[in-house]
């Protein structure tokens, strides 16, 4: 098989510009591939990282946007199973002027004194950590939002409150590095509730909660839900992944637009694939007659075609392939990318599965013009012209 | 002199398996563009049937959102006799209090349960809406446990049908009827008596929202001023187009990747094109020198080449158009500010066919340009000698 592989990589190289353009227009369309696997992946089948695996969320079933009582964090505590749990508000609010999406940035009242127990993966400098403890009125920011705005050390940092009314303004008493994308600000929920009238006190929007074994994250999540299953609020609680792709898919139908712009892409590759080979496999009706004369049977013809549709595509699937980790590590970055779960920027699942679409593609794109060029008796193929 | 259009034309349906297989795949890029616009479009409208540009919604102060705001009944005292609102047939004054809440239903694409949009709401309130009228069934008695469902509700929430009970607040529900906005974000909501609601929730003081009818559009402008002015009444007003107009920008994220993904295939499919041309350009060298030995100029056999790919591409742009018709009314829904659904369907109009036949023949003129060019710069001599 591999006998002829020098003449198949020769026949690609034979008009250049053609085998250019086809690995460029595969290489494109198989890169917006690649990032569609990647998400795919990311959203529906990656195992969550081992921090990630340890958390797990509660918020009222009904919606995020409805309260569950601050009563039942002792309850939720005595689960067997559950190390730590924090109040975790989105606060929502306006910094500066909120018509700049740049200052939209995520801001949640917490539980400063758990907050880096139950985020095993943050760091923070120890001295920075304790002054936040002690500062009612404090909050800690994540690197990229400190960069973002060159906040430092001790700035103040004025919110006016949308979803719980007033006027806040929280002092900066820490900068922490995260392995994901950090435009986030953290504050001590003591401040919200002192801030609060009496009546809207004791109210809580979701639970962040950490678990011993990531194993036993079903069985305490149900645990938890049967707690409050009589209750006029009743609970759901879900590892921290799939609530973030739960999050996700409020924007719509996540998988179906996934999967419609996947098959789109991948008809198209496999429409220039086609196009190519067939254009390819037309002009050589003569030399294939030459070959068959000098004794090369239909099953290597065949395989020479094929092999040749299968290099140029897989080449284009590996272009498109490198491309694609690109304009991951840029999605990533964006604001988008902390609704993403965490994902590695070398997956070899996806990899695999670039490659293997791209050599599937490249077989049944050649498959018509390679079976009728096998078949074609001699004389026939010598006779063509062109 | 230039090089007659049916040239190319015929041309085209000779190499008719690669024009075929070229244009298809325009067309699926022309698709997925269409798609992403009809999606967008389809909000887009569905959001400005839904308000009336009369009408003004008031708000706490602060809050951008109905779920998140509070309004209490004695703000709807002082408010409701404001000037510049207008008064129903019954002398009163158009000005209707809600209670905005969610609540929770399994749906078709989410059989775990969806979550809904729910408004407590009294008879102005839906003599208000002029978008809204009763389909099916009739409309909920007050102080009762009754609910009517949009349209949409209806058709995507298997359990949201007349007759059927939905557990809600502190009790069962009935649904008695189904009403239709005319496309309007109202036909995703599900509406019950004012009162019931409320007190199901123990909010009956301090409910949601208030919306109110201006007399006409100028008057409208200068109540959202007053209003918001008012030092006593500590309220945000606003047109009620403004606050969906607002909502829309749910839509610009999808609307940016699928602009980003469609301009990444028409980079892959000019390249196609680009293929497909230099073949043509190729298979026919000496055809080439025959016209230039016939008088035509290099510049005709540019153009007639340039022509040749914009038609190829133009039918790649109308077989999208083809392929994306379909979605035309199909629903969808997206999670709106407040984390309920909004269904609205695909909505493909004349205008965004338009844009996508445009951008097929931009891109295949993008493509067939080189080729072109290699063609009007063929040597007669070896252009006759080679094929």
């Amino acid at each position: 098989m591999f006998r002829y592989l020098p003449l198949v990589l020769k026949n690609c190289w034979r008009n250049r510009r053609r085998t250019i353009l086809t690995v460029a227009s595969i290489g494109i369309s198989m890169c917006l591939l690649g990032v569609m696997i990647a998400m795919f992946h990311a959203f529906y089948m990656s195992d969550p990282s081992p921090d990630q695996a340890l958390r797990l969320v509660t918020r009222n079933r009904v919606s995020f946007t409805v309260f569950i009582p601050r009563a039942y964090q002792v309850q939720m505590e005595h689960v067997p199973g559950v190390r730590a749990v924090t109040v975790a508000n989105w606060f929502g609010g306006v910094y500066k002027d909120d018509r700049d999406p740049k200052n939209n940035f995520a801001r949640f009242a917490i539980e400063p004194e758990k907050l880096f127990r139950i985020y095993g993966e943050y760091r923070i400098p120890e001295d920075q950590r304790k002054a936040f403890e002690r500062d009612r009125a404090g909050c800690v920011v994540g690197r990229d939002l400190a960069n973002l705005f060159h906040f430092q050390v001790g700035d103040r940092i004025p919110v006016t409150g949308s979803v719980f009314p007033g006027d806040y303004e929280f002092t900066v008493r820490g900068i922490f590095d995260s392995p994901r994308a950090s435009e986030i600000l953290y504050f001590n929920n003591e401040y919200l509730e002192q801030s609060l009238p009496e009546g809207r006190r004791g109210n809580v929007i979701m639970y962040y909660i950490l678990i011993d074994d990531p194993a036993h994250s079903a069985r305490i999540a149900k645990a938890i839900d049967a707690l409050f299953a009589n209750s006029t609020a009743q609970t759901k609680t879900e590892s921290a992944q799939a609530f973030a792709v739960g999050f996700l898919a409020l924007l719509g139908n996540v998988k179906m637009f996934l999967i419609g712009i996947s098959a789109a892409v991948m008809f198209t590759v496999l429409l220039v694939s086609a196009n190519t080979m067939a254009m390819s496999v037309r002009e050589r009706g003569r030399e294939v007659g030459i070959l068959k004369t000098l004794g090369f049977a239909p099953g290597s013809i065949l395989g020479m075609i094929l092999g040749e549709a299968c290099a140029i595509s897989i080449a284009g699937g590996t272009i498109g392939y490198l491309v694609s980790t690109l304009l991951m590590r840029l999605v990533a970055k964006s604001p988008f990318g902390a609704y993403l779960p965490a994902f590695q920027p070398f997956e070899l699942p996806v990899a695999v599965a670039c490659v293997l679409t791209a050599a599937a593609i490249g077989v049944m794109s050649s498959l018509v013009p390679a079976l009728s060029a096998s078949r074609t008796s001699i004389v026939e193929a010598l006779r063509s012209t062109d | 002199m230039s090089i007659p259009f049916s040239y190319n034309l015929r041309n085209l349906v000779v190499r008719k398996t690669t024009t075929i297989m070229t244009a298809l795949g325009i067309a699926l890029t022309v698709a997925v563009l269409l798609a992403i616009l009809a999606l967008v479009n389809g909000l887009r409208s569905t959001l400005s049937v839904s308000a009336d540009p009369l009408h003004v919604l008031v708000l706490r102060k602060g809050s951008d959102s109905e779920l998140v705001s509070v309004f209490t009944r004695g703000q709807f005292q002082d408010l409701k006799f404001k000037a510049g609102i207008a008064t129903g047939r019954d002398g009163q004054p158009l000005a209707s209090m809600e209670v905005v809440t969610m609540m929770i239903l399994p749906s078709v694409d989410n059989p775990d349960g969806a979550n809904l949009t729910m408004r407590g709401l009294d008879p102005v309130g839906i003599a208000m809406r002029r978008n809204v009228h009763l389909a099916r069934g009739r409309w909920f008695r007050p102080g009762q446990r009754e609910l009517v469902v949009g349209k949409f509700v209806a058709d995507r929430f298997p359990a949201a049908q007349i007759g059927k009970m939905v557990h809600f607040g502190r009790g069962e529900w009935q649904i008695v009827g189904v009403f239709d906005a005319a496309g309007g974000a109202q036909n995703s909501e599900v509406w019950g008596d004012l009162f019931q609601v409320s007190s199901d929730l123990q909010r009956v003081d301090a409910v949601s929202s208030c919306l109110v009818t201006a007399t006409d559009a100028v008057t409208a402008r200068a109540l959202v001023a007053s209003l918001n002015d008012d030092q006593r009444l500590e309220v945000k007003a606003m047109l009620e187009r403004d606050y969906y107009d607002q909502q829309t920008s749910a839509a610009e994220p999808i609307e940016y990747t699928g602009l980003i993904v469609a301009l990444i295939m028409a980079v892959g499919s000019s390249f196609a094109a680009m293929n497909t041309m230099y073949a043509a350009v190729a298979r026919r060298a000496r055809e080439i020198g025959t016209l230039r030995v016939l008088g035509f100029s290099k510049g005709s056999i540019l153009l007639s080449f340039l022509a040749e790919s914009a038609a190829l591409s133009a039918l790649g742009g109308l077989l999208g158009c083809l392929l994306a018709l379909p979605l035309n009314g199909i629903t969808t829904s997206i999670g709106n500010s407040s984390f309920s659904e909004t269904a609205f369907a695909f909505h493909v109009t004349p205008n965004i066919m338009l844009a996508g036949v445009v951008f097929a023949v931009v891109l295949g003129s993008v493509g067939g340009l080189f080729p072109a060019r290699m063609a009007s710069r063929k040597q007669i001599l070896t252009a006759l000698r080679e094929g």
